[in-house]
């Protein structure tokens, strides 16, 4: 049984697909991550799933519920926390879990519990009573994240869930992830730029760019596509360079991208003195050589051809696009 | 019916937490009060009105800060998009017409809250009151009133984007409903064109039975009234919860 079966998902915005013939499957249980740049089309994907969303052509399911026919069961299976903040700030934070727990149906002295719990849980029980607005980022976060469960969902999304958090409350919203999917067994799906953030909890990861997936596996499994480690060069005459790597039997492939020369090898500390050899042999300046083992970054790099940064320039454009077209 | 009740009580919490917001929509009634009250009472004759100009406009005020408070309240759910709230209510596994009659009955109560503040404080400056039921009349139009154009709040606030046609909806729409009302003059002695206006503002029927409530008299029979201004309740819930149902985000 999958906790989220997609089939050929599509979404338009008029001339603009945001997301395109999406297909894949999550089982129960399972931390799946959507990794990609902004505008890739992650939260429109979680918006579809969520019902949020009605989508162009295709079918989803979640919990086993059609997110087209049956959007009530849909609902009551999952729990979300928005890429934006979606708290009532004038409220207390019990008050916003009370409001929660009510619209779910949770009746009044379990979900006086269960508040309680959750709210000792994330350790906001101390401050219940203060409003929203006297609230932190990662504070406001995590009472999304306890909100997200008082009604306990099987599958729960996470829109971002850290982003612009500073690293030690992002360490910690990790490990409390880790936790409920641990302890509780839930179905977690996340959507993120942030590499290492899908490195450390995903069991599986998609890597989404233009509103497909154009790679999807553990990420271990990711990083060994790439072949070996990874040799990055940074060169003044990076295209005499390239032709001249491009010689080398043991190089499995040799990029370039901006002034960088990105090369995969297997076992790189042996291969790295013949390299620098080649560049003085043909009076190849080298501003910078570094080696480390593949990254998430170096997997989006070999299957887009771009850094997620670069990615990210472009996608602000997208968007307003998006924007304008969702106006009309 | 308990989500109804959820979507209210955070509306009237807001509003009773919001103190400043309170005393601030006092103002402008209590400032047309004290102007054009005191002002033009002894220049003003209103024949057969015992309480003068002061006791004819005070219904008036009062059917104002109604109006003005409900379409603020409907008006809102554009905060709530804005700041992320409404998703937290449409995800969950309620309908959006549950949604929508909640935010309608909290807006609604916090208006009478505002009319009755109104009231009260017209008690002090000389308004009389003449019996037990008619005070519960008014309170039943001011109710209406009050639904009403929560309604027709959410139903404006459902195809707006941002609160940047706001301004525009104040001046071109709120202001003359309350314009034309007929809060501030007889609507007998108009002259016919202007009077068919008036009779075509629903607000007009509202002032009307508050007043027959409040002061036992009115130029329109308050069955009328009641009868005009409950369909217009009804087709403005149900103008709002269409629009609102197709509301994205």
């Amino acid at each position: 049984m999958y906790a989220i079966e997609v089939e050929n998902l599509v979404r338009k915005f008029g001339d603009f697909t945001a997301v395109n013939d999406l297909t894949f499957r999550i089982k129960k249980g399972e931390v799946f991550g959507l990794l990609g740049p902004n505008g890739a089309g992650k939260t429109t994907t979680i918006s579809m799933l969520s019902t949020m969303l009605p989508s162009t052509s295709g079918k989803a399911f979640v919990n086993g519920f059609d997110i087209s026919k049956d959007q009530d069961n849909v609902r009551k299976s999952i729990g979300i926390v928005f890429q934006d903040q979606s708290l009532d700030e004038e409220l207390t934070a019990y008050e916003n879990m009370d409001f929660h727990g009510r619209l779910y149906r949770i009746p009044k002295s379990t979900r006086q519990k269960k508040i309680a719990h959750l709210l000792k849980l994330v350790e906001l029980y101390d401050k219940k009573d203060n409003q929203v607005k006297t609230y932190s980022g990662g504070m406001r976060r995590r009472l999304e994240i306890a909100r997200g469960l008082l009604h306990e969902p099987q599958i729960l999304f996470l829109d971002e869930p850290t982003l612009g958090l500073d690293p030690q409350t992002r360490n910690h919203l990790w490990d409390y992830i880790e936790k409920l999917n641990k302890e509780k067994g839930i179905t977690i799906i996340l959507t993120t730029h942030y590499m290492e953030e899908a490195d450390k909890l995903c069991h599986r990861i998609a890597i989404i760019d233009k509103g497909k997936i154009i790679a999807m596996d553990s990420s271990e499994n990711l990083k060994n596509d790439i072949g070996g480690d990874v040799i990055t060069i940074d060169s003044s005459q990076r295209d005499v360079f390239y032709s001249a790597l491009k010689t080398l039997p043991e190089i499995k492939s040799v990029e370039l991208h901006d002034s960088l020369i990105t090369i995969s090898i297997q076992n790189a500390e042996q291969h790295v003195a013949r390299i620098v050899n080649i560049a003085s042999e043909n009076n190849i300046g080298i501003k910078s050589l570094s080696i480390h083992k593949p990254t998430l970054e170096d997997v989006f790099l070999h299957f887009t051809g771009r850094t997620i940064r670069e990615e990210e320039a472009s996608a602000k454009d997208k968007m307003r696009m998006m924007r304008k077209v969702r106006r009309r | 019916m308990d989500i109804v009740y959820t979507i209210w009580l955070r509306s009237v919490k807001r509003y009773l937490r919001s103190k400043s917001r309170l005393v601030g929509s006092l103002g402008m009634p209590l400032f047309l009060f004290a102007v054009l009250g005191f002002g033009l009472n002894s220049v003003v004759v209103m024949p057969g009105m015992e309480q003068g100009y002061i006791g004819f406009i005070m219904p008036g005020i009062i059917s104002m800060s109604v109006l003005f408070t409900s379409v603020f309240a409907g008006i809102q759910i554009i905060w709530d998009k804005q700041f992320g709230f409404l998703k937290e209510t449409l995800v969950a596994p309620v309908s959006r017409v549950e949604i929508m009659f909640g935010q309608t009955v909290g807006g609604a109560t916090t208006a009478v809250i505002q009319g009755l503040i109104i009231l009260v404080l017209s008690l002090f400056m000389g308004l009389q009151i003449n019996n037990i039921p008619g005070f519960v009349i008014a309170i039943i139009f001011m109710t209406l009133i009050g639904l009403s154009f929560t309604a027709f709040g959410i139903a404006i606030a459902s195809r707006m984007e941002d609160m940047h046609g706001f301004q525009l909806i104040m001046n071109f729409v709120i202001f003359p409903i309350f314009g034309l009302s007929g809060a501030l003059f007889p609507i007998d002695s108009l002259p016919v064109w202007i009077r068919s206006l008036t009779l075509l503002d629903p607000l007009t029927y509202g002032v009307e039975g508050i007043r027959y409530g409040l002061l036992g008299t009115s130029q329109v029979d308050p069955v009328v009234s009641l009868g005009v201004l409950s369909g217009f309740t009804i087709l403005m819930i149900i103008i709002g919860s269409h629009l609102f149902r197709k509301i994205s985000i």
